[in-house]
């Protein structure tokens, strides 16, 4: 069943359009993340699903009805917000019940599905406190306990993690992963971070622009990428473009290779000078000035004695190395 | 910060420079309320000295008390000043939140047509403004005080709470939304909690001048029943003899109200005017 359906939508603030004909299905039971650089419109987009803005043309229909005027609490949809946007004056509990309270629905049953989401969620020594007395990490608990009480038909996070530090956002990040597994909620959740796309998603949206770049599961992207865009976008260290090394490089365009593809060989193709080394540990990064000079950035595997200055021979597979055309479309 | 900042003399000069000017604010208040203890003839001779056992008296405060409207004009005072604070907070604090919220054509023409009232002083308006309260009858009324006032205090509280509506959070306001509040409990119960120091400095900024006018009650209300507090302590003026003891005791009085409502906003104050600056 489709959870979420959006036919032709646009958005546009005065002349500026920030959504452009925007097309996608949302399965049942889906996770699918927006990702994109800044300014991309993914926030947008997000908010016109949930009704906090309208949309200028196009329909959006959740579980099969067009809910183009249906106002946001109306449309079975809750909401997680980059800045926990908890209500300061009320206590956790309150916090979770307010939005069943407004649907009117019996006391028992608010009872209920609030202490299911504070036993859930490891909120039970926080109940009478207000957020003001919770760390960020607790706020962004309550902030899901909210959504999730709601039982919607559609969760929306926006930017969930931002607020947090990584540690405490690895953690959230496997917890909100864990939580649609026993939900098998639909979640639509909007991030910069590609990291936070890969990990999470079953298929990712790729914006930029406010148009849709690539639909896809992620290893669809990583391994298949509709462009240059999508291509530089998702992995990291980013992937590399070159427009100079001698090879063979479609005219006027670029050649892509993932980091991790490139390896020190006596008599690669492609020769240079080591111009930074990151020792991680677990892998060496080498930042590499080829001799057309463009940057180059290598991912050895484990650890590697290469120093600063040294001169390297790199090769790769051309089974796994991407060409661009001048319009950076993918060509082979 | 402040260890790094911490110079002896620095503070020193900056606690002398604040008590100076406490001093020099705080003078005519006293010189006021001393003397408002002393005989008339005391008052005269040495206007500066404190009240002893020979010049103590507390003639002044019986003339007032027994003049017996006092109680009516301070009733007026406080009613005029409470209704228009409550006027004006209500609707500057509604027009600023649909300024800050909404996306409308003419938004911004809006705000500025609002802004303007803080220069055209509205003592310009108050021939037709008399015409105005003659024609609808409200004269000599408490209700063409309030009117006036509120109308006097909209733009600045305007143009204050709608910057600070403006740094409410967007989050907070969407997540009501989608809870199902309406616009009017999002308004009351989300935005107006957090905007409390602003509306503490607007009430404050607002409560002293219409206190102490005098011009307003004159015109629009110089009948017995509905003088305030200022107006009626100018009978004690008069052309060729002044009973100070009486305006004295009168001034002193009037101090006491405001200095209560001063206190109740104090606190919400110093954080408004504060909150800006350490963000």
């Amino acid at each position: 069943m489709t959870a979420l359906a959006l036919t032709d939508v646009c958005k546009s603030f005065g002349s500026v359009e920030v959504l452009k004909d925007i097309n996608l299905t949302v399965e049942d039971g889906e996770f699918v993340v927006f990702v994109g650089p800044s300014g991309c419109g993914k926030s947008t987009l997000l908010r016109v699903i949930a009704g906090l803005e309208d949309a200028s043309s196009g329909t959006v229909e959740i579980c099969g009805s067009v809910v183009n005027s249906v106002p946001p609490a109306k449309r079975g949809i809750a909401m997680v917000f980059q800045s926990y946007a908890l209500y300061p004056h009320l206590s956790v509990r309150d916090n979770m019940s307010l939005g069943l309270k407004q649907e009117k629905q019996p006391k028992s049953v608010i009872e209920e599905r609030v202490n299911k989401a504070i036993e859930m969620l490891d909120l039970g020594a926080y109940v009478d406190r207000r957020p003001s007395d919770l760390s960020g990490g607790q706020r962004q608990r309550v902030a899901i306990g909210r959504a999730i009480v709601r039982e919607p038909k559609l969760f929306l996070f926006d930017e969930p993690l931002s607020n947090l530090d990584a540690a405490l956002r690895m953690n959230t990040r496997i917890e909100i992963a864990e939580l649609q597994r026993t939900l098998r909620a639909t979640m639509i959740y909007v991030t910069h971070d590609q990291t936070e796309a890969m990990t999470l998603a079953d298929k990712i949206v790729v914006l930029r622009d406010g148009r849709v770049e690539q639909v896809g599961s992620p290893m669809e992207l990583y391994n298949n990428p509709a462009n240059q865009f999508v291509a530089g976008f998702l992995g990291s260290p980013a992937m590399n473009f070159l427009k100079k090394a001698p090879l063979s490089i479609p005219e006027n365009g670029v050649l892509g290779i993932r980091p991790e593809h490139l390896r020190p060989m006596a008599g690669g193709r492609i020769k240079g000078t080591v111009i930074h080394v990151e020792r991680l540990g677990g892998d060496t990064n080498l930042l590499v000035s080829t001799d057309q000079k463009e940057p180059l950035t290598v991912r050895i595997f484990g650890q590697d004695g290469t120093r600063v200055g040294e001169t390297i021979e790199l090769d790769f597979d051309d089974a796994v190395s991407f060409a661009f055309d001048h319009e950076q479309r993918r060509v082979g | 910060m402040s260890i790094a900042r911490q110079n002896r003399l620095n503070t020193f000069a900056a606690h002398g420079a604040l008590i100076l000017y406490t001093l020099i604010a705080m003078f005519p208040v006293f010189v006021i309320v001393i003397n408002s203890f002393k005989t008339r003839k005391a008052i005269f001779r040495e206007p500066l000295a404190l009240p002893n056992a020979d010049s103590f008296s507390l003639i002044g405060y019986e003339t007032v008390l027994k003049q017996g409207d006092f109680f009516l004009y301070f009733q007026n005072s406080m009613i005029v000043t409470v209704g228009s604070l409550f006027f004006i907070l209500l609707f500057g604090s509604m027009a600023a939140f649909a300024l800050a919220e909404y996306r409308f054509k003419g938004n911004l023409i809006m705000g500025l047509y609002l802004a303007l009232g803080i220069m055209i002083p509205i003592r310009i308006g108050t021939v037709a403004i008399l015409e105005m309260m003659v024609q609808t009858g409200l004269v000599n009324t408490l209700w063409a005080l309030i009117l006036v006032y509120t109308a006097q205090g909209l733009p600045l509280a305007v143009f204050i709470l709608s910057e600070f509506m403006r740094q409410v959070s967007d989050d907070l306001k969407n997540a009501g939304r989608i809870d199902g509040l309406s616009e009017y409990r999002i308004f009351f119960r989300l935005v107006l909690p957090l905007v409390r120091p602003a509306m503490a400095t607007v009430a404050v900024f607002n409560m002293i001048p219409i206190w102490n006018d005098l011009w307003f009650p004159l015109i629009l209300a110089p009948a017995e029943e509905v003088k305030t507090l200022t107006l009626g302590s100018q009978v004690f003026i008069g052309q060729f003899v002044t009973d100070w003891n009486a305006v004295l005791s009168a001034l002193s009085l009037a101090i006491l109200p405001v200095m209560a409502l001063y206190v109740v906003f104090s606190r919400q104050l110093i954080r408004g005017i504060t909150s800006g600056a350490v963000k």
